[in-house]
Formats: structure tokens, sequence, C-alpha cells
């Protein structure tokens, strides 16, 4: 008979996240609460917590580098990266949009991280995209216009996520040194991020053809002359 | 030696809970500071009080999370055009400072042969250092600059720790088991390929519905991937672990829950449709999930 009692944990999870309660609250009544149900004492669960909290010290250490960030910021960091992505050449918006994933995916792997939708998507990469897809054709429909948006949106998260595991102080390769070594094996940074590498070369593959098709569907307007808005 | 850089950071932290308390701008300076205080404790005494204490502490640091009592305050800034103008002065050089953290962390690593994590530790107090010297900013504005990017993470960036926390009480409960349990009720004799599809598309999967990666991973792992494929199967733990939480981030791409990632930015792009990002992201996304599926059974067993 198999013991569905450790499930619960899941459960309070699932339910707490999708009701938008706060995550920290989430997570420690489900630890709570899971830890009562295998039958472990409230003290000796406090003091589980304090001790992998304390043992996990290193997933923070990325508060060592904000300092650092924030002073380039303060001189211009995410200014010089917005100029250098307006130069960006492209002769059409799918390109526009795959070199800027490419840009994100290098520089997000090298632990900087500059993209965002609110700093780089809505003032710069969808209107440059936008106005590529423009070029020597008639204005965009709206359907059109929301489609290369959100192919935008998209790529800045396609970058962000397949190169962030490629930077050896990612937060993501830390976690996963913590949980597995909680569980008896001892990872080394250095062994790790290698291996994100592959998947982020696939990613940019996947969305060069993403981008691809968009320009494609571009191309062959649905009815260009019946399609006045 | 690691022990140092988590001093450093614990007193790191309690400046920036120092400048909060007097931030007279941050209507929650009250609470903000104290986040960062018992935190920056928690880093600093960590070694040295009773594991029961931390906890506590945890238990604070929680209780100020979801009451709210965090906000953001003021940092003694100067505004977009001071910074448009400095970025003209400083140009490409703004990035080299940046570049000594990833290039550092992997030299260290190589030439030391100790653990990249003091090599990370050691390469961004060099890093601050070659920021301070570049732009002749203070010590003191350093701190708020910090202060500035970690109140914008905010309860957040404990958030690793916590869920490092949480997969250990699960493991102590027997969750692997459970979770092993069914999956090989499901597929009773399932060969690799299917166990390597059972954990990548789990991870996926538990990700759309938790919107958090990180989250299913302390789940998924220590119910599926460690039993039946790092254990069972002799997986490499690496190559699983990484390419797993990559299979989680093919989730991300398709799920309502991960809202920063996908329903704020259509609504900031004024899109018509909220979900027309998701739309966008699925098809590439399953696509992603393929071949971390393949790239695990290849290079993991």
């Amino acid at each position: 008979m198999i013991n569905y009692w450790p499930l619960i944990g899941v459960g309070i999870i699932t339910i707490g996240l999708a009701l938008r309660l706060n995550t920290l609250l989430v997570i420690l009544t489900a630890g709570v609460v899971t830890g009562l149900i295998a039958d472990i004492a409230i003290m000796d669960i406090l003091s589980t917590l304090g001790a992998s909290f304390t043992k996990n010290r290193y997933m923070s250490l990325f508060i060592l580098v904000l300092p650092m960030i924030g002073v380039l910021e303060r001189y211009g960091l995410r200014q010089r990266a917005e100029t250098l992505i307006s130069t960006i050449k492209g002769a059409s918006a799918g390109r526009v949009i795959f070199l800027y994933a490419l840009l994100r995916t290098i520089t997000v792997g090298l632990g900087l991280n500059l993209g965002g939708h609110p700093s780089m998507i809505r003032p710069l990469v969808a209107p440059m995209a936008e106005a590529a897809a423009e070029k020597g054709r008639t204005p965009l429909s709206k359907k059109e216009t929301m489609q290369i948006r959100a192919l935008s949106a998209a790529s800045d998260n396609f970058g962000n996520f397949f190169g962030q595991l490629i930077f050896i102080g990612a937060g993501g390769l830390l976690l996963i040194k913590g949980v597995l070594s909680d569980n008896g094996f001892e990872l080394e940074l250095g062994d790790m991020y290698v291996w994100a590498i592959p998947t982020g070369i696939a990613s940019l593959i996947v969305f060069f053809f993403t981008a691809k098709i968009g320009d494609l569907r571009l191309k062959n307007p649905e009815q260009p002359q019946a399609d006045k808005e | 030696m690691l022990e140092y850089i988590y001093q450093a950071t614990g007193l790191l932290l309690i400046a920036f809970a120092v400048q909060s308390f007097s931030d007279t701008g941050n209507e929650k300076r009250i609470g903000t500071g104290l986040f960062w205080l018992i935190y920056g404790l928690s880093f600093c005494l960590g070694e040295f009080i009773p594991d029961w204490i931390t906890g506590i502490m945890v238990l604070a640091l929680t209780i100020i999370a979801s009451a709210g009592f965090m906000g953001i305050g003021t940092y003694n800034g100067t505004g977009d055009d001071f910074a448009n103008k400095q970025a003209k002065t400083f140009g490409n050089r703004l990035f080299l400072p940046a570049l000594i953290v990833p290039i550092g962390t992997i030299l260290w690593n190589t030439l030391t042969g100790t653990s990249a994590l003091i090599g990370l530790g050691v390469s961004s107090v060099v890093a601050l250092i070659a920021a301070m010297w570049l732009t002749k900013c203070s010590p003191k504005q350093s701190s708020q600059e910090g202060r500035r990017l970690l109140d914008t993470i905010g309860w957040a960036a404990i958030l690793s720790q916590f869920l490092a926390a949480l997969g250990y009480l699960f493991n102590q409960a027997g969750i692997g088991e459970t979770v092993s349990h069914i999956v090989q009720l499901i597929i009773p004799d399932g060969s690799l390929l299917i166990y390597v599809m059972a954990y990548t598309c789990g991870m996926a999967l538990f990700t759309i519905i938790m919107g958090n990666a990180f989250a299913a991973f302390a789940v998924i792992t220590t119910g599926i991937g460690l039993p039946l494929l790092i254990i069972g199967q002799n997986g490499n733990p690496a190559i699983v672990g990484v390419i797993g939480m990559l299979s989680g981030y093919c989730g991300t791409l398709m799920t309502p829950m991960a809202a920063n990632f996908n329903i704020v930015p259509a609504a900031l792009l004024e899109l018509e449709n909220k979900n027309h990002v998701i739309i966008v992201q699925f098809f590439p996304g399953l696509v992603m999930l393929a071949i971390n599926t393949s790239l695990m059974y290849f290079l993991a067993f």
C-alpha cells in the first residue's frame, strides 16, 4: 500500500500558489505540515529549517554582486546597452527579434541581466521590429502588430531562460547544487554550467526558426486589400 | 575561506539594513530594515548559534514578508539624464567590471582547484572595486546602489534557500518514495527513455502548475529525478539536475502562472489577448522540451 500522506505538501504548494498567497508563507506551511506528518517534532522542524538555511547560504551569494551592478547602472550601464541594441541592423522583424535573443542569451550567460520587458522590449525591441516589418510595404494590420510584439516579448524570455544557467554563479545552478547535496550528491559549479550550453545553442536555433516563420507570415498577409483597419 | 565570504555577505546585508532604517523616503523602512538585518545576522551567526534559533529567524522573515511590511525606498539617485551623460563618457568600459565575475570565477576554479563559490565571492569583491575605481563612486553610495537592486528583488531574494529547506523536509517525509511508487504504478517496466520523459515532462508540468521552476525542481527532483534517474539508473547528477531545471523553464514559457514573464509583458505591450505571449511561446517551448529530453537521455547515462 502506498503512503499518500507525504504528497500533502505538494497539494499545499499547488493550491497556495494558485490562490496567489505569499510564496514564502506557502512554502513554509507546506514544509511544516509535511514535517509534522512525517512525525518530526516541531522543534526538530525548526532546527532542520535553520540548519538547511545556514547550510545553503551560498545560494544567495548573488547579493555580493549587486553593489557592482548597481554602481555600473548609476553610471549608465543600461543606457549603454540600449545604445548597443538600437544599433542592431535587421532587414526584417524576425531578424531584429532573433538578434536580440542572441544578445540576451550571451549577456545573461555571462551573468549580466541587462534585458527585461519594461527596460528593453517595450521601449526598444518591439518598436524596432515593427519599424523593420513596415519598411517598403503597407502599414501593418493590428493583428500583425500584435504578433510582432508578442514575438518580441518571447525573445526576452527565450534568451533569459536558456542562457541563464550558462553563468557559473547562476541562482538556478546554486539551487540544483543545494537540492542534490541535501540528498548526498556533492556537485561542483565548474562541472555544472557546461551542461547548460547544448540547450542554450539549441534554443537559439529553435528561436531562429520561430522568428523566421514570423517573417514568412508577414510576407503573405491574408488578403491585404480587404484588410483596412 | 567560504565562511569569510558568508560573513562579508552578512555585513553587506547589515549595511543595507542600517541604510534602510534611516531611509525616510520609505514608508515601510522599519519592516524592510528588519528583514535585511535578520537575514544578515543569519549569514553572520548561522554557523555559531543553535539551528533552532536560525529556524525562528526564518519564521520572522516569513512573517515580515507575507504581512507586506517591505517596500521600496529612496537611494540618492541621480536620474536618467545623468546616466545618459555618463554612458557616453564611459562607453563600453562599463561592461568590463561586470565581466570580471564570470571570468574570475571560472579562472579561480581552474587555477586553485578550490570551490567556485569562493571564486564567485572573491570575483564579486574585485569587480566592485573595479567598478568604484572606474566611476569614482563612493563606498557608501555603492552600498545604496546594491540596496536599490536588492529592494526590487525583495523577499524573493531568500526563495532559493527556502526551497532547499523544503526539499530537505520533503525528503525526510519520504515524498520521493511515494512519487516513485506512483510513477512505477503508471509505468511498471519503464525503459530509460520513459523515465527520462517522466522527469523532464514532470518538471515542465509542475512548473506550469506552480508557475515557478525552482519550486517544481525541489519537488520533482526529490520525487522522480533522484530515485528514478540518479540512483536507479546511475545518471550523472550534474547533467540530470541542469537539464531538469532547463526542462522546467520550458514549462515557464507555457504558463500564465509565471505572470512576470508572460502576462505582465502582454499588458506592457498593449496586446489585446493577454495570453498572446504564451500562445507564441507554446510550440517552441514544446520543441525545447523534446530537445532537453533527448539531451538528457544521450548525455547523462
